[in-house]
């Protein structure tokens, strides 16, 4: 699928079949619009788009059918519930026409979604995370193929979401089919999905399951994305050793392909050590201490030889380090992701 | 007094206003669908907001006069638009038309749009989108619109005197007597209209203050948040 805007491209092309998968990237990455081409809302300039075997969409035989054909759910960022019709009309209109007992329909999603006693309420008078609910409640009563969900927490607050996240996942496992979820919360994107795809400036940087991008990333974007705050390019130096650039330390790996050009490392994954005799350990100083709630981020840099700093992350209750230190940081090799 | 004008411009207002209501609605949601031809649409439409009212009536002279093919086509049955009532009333609509068209379609491009793309996924038809979402949330924006139609069909002036002219009880409007009063040196009687014209416009514009007020009240707060700070937005 390929869509142009102004200067922006979009060139995707993914396929699943039953599966969850998460559009993971930063904002203006070209996530939502992907969900907008295949629900109809917006026409890509090329490509195809197949749901469960029927053509939504295919410039070359002129397919191109109505967001009202295509049978596909889109949760939108703001709900889009209908501002003039009760919770109970609004998920009475989602259900199609063919549908009979209607009225029973939506007794029994209202009481699937607990919102009884809230029937008659406008969308201004509910919660956020009530308008939520209606909102998933009236795509489900409308029985799509696929579930694609736009951001849907970005407008709850922190406490609310994490209960929203819950049930949001028990829908998704109910759901027989596909399901999409776009976000750009990493946390979020690996509880909800079973793949995860990462989408830079319009194309897929990485496709795979979300163990694996978060172990071992495939592109800088990816490893970004997924949380690495420690990245450098690199150079091959030996058949199994690397330098790194950034930081003008030298290490040791297994298995170094020859294309590789960045090494990363979780802060985590950072070991203090007594003194440098084991393998990839450094003596670094500390340059400044980040507390956070319940862990500290120390800054490291390698002394004089390279100002590109070095994040490590330890838990709070046996912190005893103070800025200007220098002490012995050992970096596991099996740690060290190389791409 | 001679009340025949008031009677007549209200008669010219109402309906013309009830034509504009539908008819405006109507241009208002084509327009706003259409893509290609839109500003051309929309210019043409609009025209007889910019456009001076005696240019409108002069345009309107030459397709409805005895000349043109509506005029002569009416001849054959005796009758004639210029100089009756109608042509006030159609002088009226034309010219306060662009009013409703316009607001109405202010109001159509303002509501959020995921509202209307929901719907679409959701599989309802365009009509039913239009009847049972685009109407409701534009309502009180309709209202308003249909009021300052009326407003500026009952003070018409420049289009009705080139084609209804100045026949006292059958074409002569409010605004039209107040023209002749002054002309003709009769202050008191100019006066007098002035003061019943001016003070109408002032009922409506405060009606349609109450209906701006109430509008926050009634629609409440849109839907979700979103819609909520482009609403606040707008009636501030």
């Amino acid at each position: 699928m390929k869509k142009k805007l102004g200067n922006f491209q979009l060139d995707i092309e993914f396929e699943i079949d039953n599966k969850t998968l998460s559009l993971l990237g930063p904002s203006g990455c070209g996530k939502s619009i992907t969900l907008k081409c295949i629900a109809g809302i917006e026409t890509p300039d090329e490509g195809q788009i197949i749901l469960n075997g029927r053509t939504l969409f295919d410039h070359k035989r002129k397919i191109n059918l109505l967001p009202q054909d295509r049978k596909v759910g889109l949760l939108f960022q703001s709900y889009a519930l209908f501002p003039n019709m009760t919770l109970e009309e609004n998920i009475l209109i989602g259900i199609r026409k063919n549908r009979s007992n209607k009225k029973s329909l939506v007794k029994n999603i209202i009481n699937d979604f607990s919102l009884n006693g809230l029937e008659d309420n406008y969308p201004h008078q509910l919660s956020g995370g009530q308008q939520q609910r209606v909102a998933i409640a009236r795509m489900i009563v409308n029985e799509p193929e696929i579930l694609m969900f736009d951001e849907p927490f970005s407008a709850l607050d922190e406490h609310l979401k994490w209960q929203m996240e819950r049930e949001l996942i028990d829908i998704i496992n109910k759901h027989l089919g596909e399901v999409l979820y776009v976000s750009h919360n990493k946390n979020e994107v690996f509880r909800i999905s079973d793949l995860i795809a990462v989408i830079n400036n319009g194309k897929i940087e990485d496709f795979s399951t979300k163990y694996d991008l978060f172990n071992s990333p495939k592109s800088i974007y990816s490893a970004i994305l997924s949380g690495y705050k420690n990245i450098s390019k690199v150079q091959r130096v030996h058949s199994n050793k690397i330098l790194a650039i950034d930081w003008n330390l030298e290490f040791q790996c297994n298995d170094i392909k020859d294309n590789i050009s960045y090494m990363a490392i979780q802060e985590h994954n950072l070991d203090i050590c007594d003194c440098g005799l084991t393998e990839n350990t450094f003596k670094l100083s500390i340059d400044n201490i980040v507390e956070n709630i319940y862990s500290n981020t120390i800054v490291l840099s390698n002394i004089e030889k390279s100002n590109v700093p070095i994040y490590m992350e330890i838990p709070k209750k046996d912190f005893n380090l103070k800025p200007k230190k220098q002490i012995y940081i050992r970096f596991p090799k099996e740690k060290i992701v190389l791409f | 007094m001679n009340y025949s004008p008031l009677l007549i411009s209200l008669k010219a207002a109402i309906i013309s206003t009830a034509i504009n209501f539908f008819l405006g609605i109507y241009s208002a949601f084509l327009v706003s669908r259409t893509k290609k031809l839109k500003g051309i649409m929309d210019g043409i439409l609009t025209l007889p907001l910019v456009l001076p009212p005696t240019v409108v009536g002069f345009f309107l002279l030459i397709l409805l006069g005895k000349n043109s093919i509506i005029g002569r086509t009416l001849l054959r049955f005796n009758t004639s638009i210029m100089f009756s009532q109608a042509a006030t009333i159609i002088s009226a609509t034309v010219v306060s038309f662009p009013l409703m068209y316009r607001t109405a379609r202010g109001a159509f491009e303002q509501l959020d749009k995921d509202i209307i793309n929901v719907a679409r996924t959701l599989g309802l038809s365009e009509h039913k989108i239009f009847r049972k979402i685009i109407l409701p949330n534009s309502f009180s924006n309709i209202m308003a619109g249909t009021i300052l139609t009326f407003a500026r069909s009952l003070g018409e002036f420049g289009a009705t005197i080139m084609i209804a002219g100045n026949i006292p009880g059958k074409t002569q409007t409010m605004s039209v007597v107040i023209y002749s009063a002054v002309q003709a040196g009769n202050r008191h009687l100019a006066y007098n209209w002035v003061i019943l014209m001016a003070s109408i416009s002032l009922v409506i514009m405060i009606l349609m203050n109450k209906f701006e007020t109430n509008k926050t009240y009634n629609m409440g707060k849109g839907g979700n948040q979103h819609s909520l700070c482009k609403y606040e937005k707008k009636t501030r």
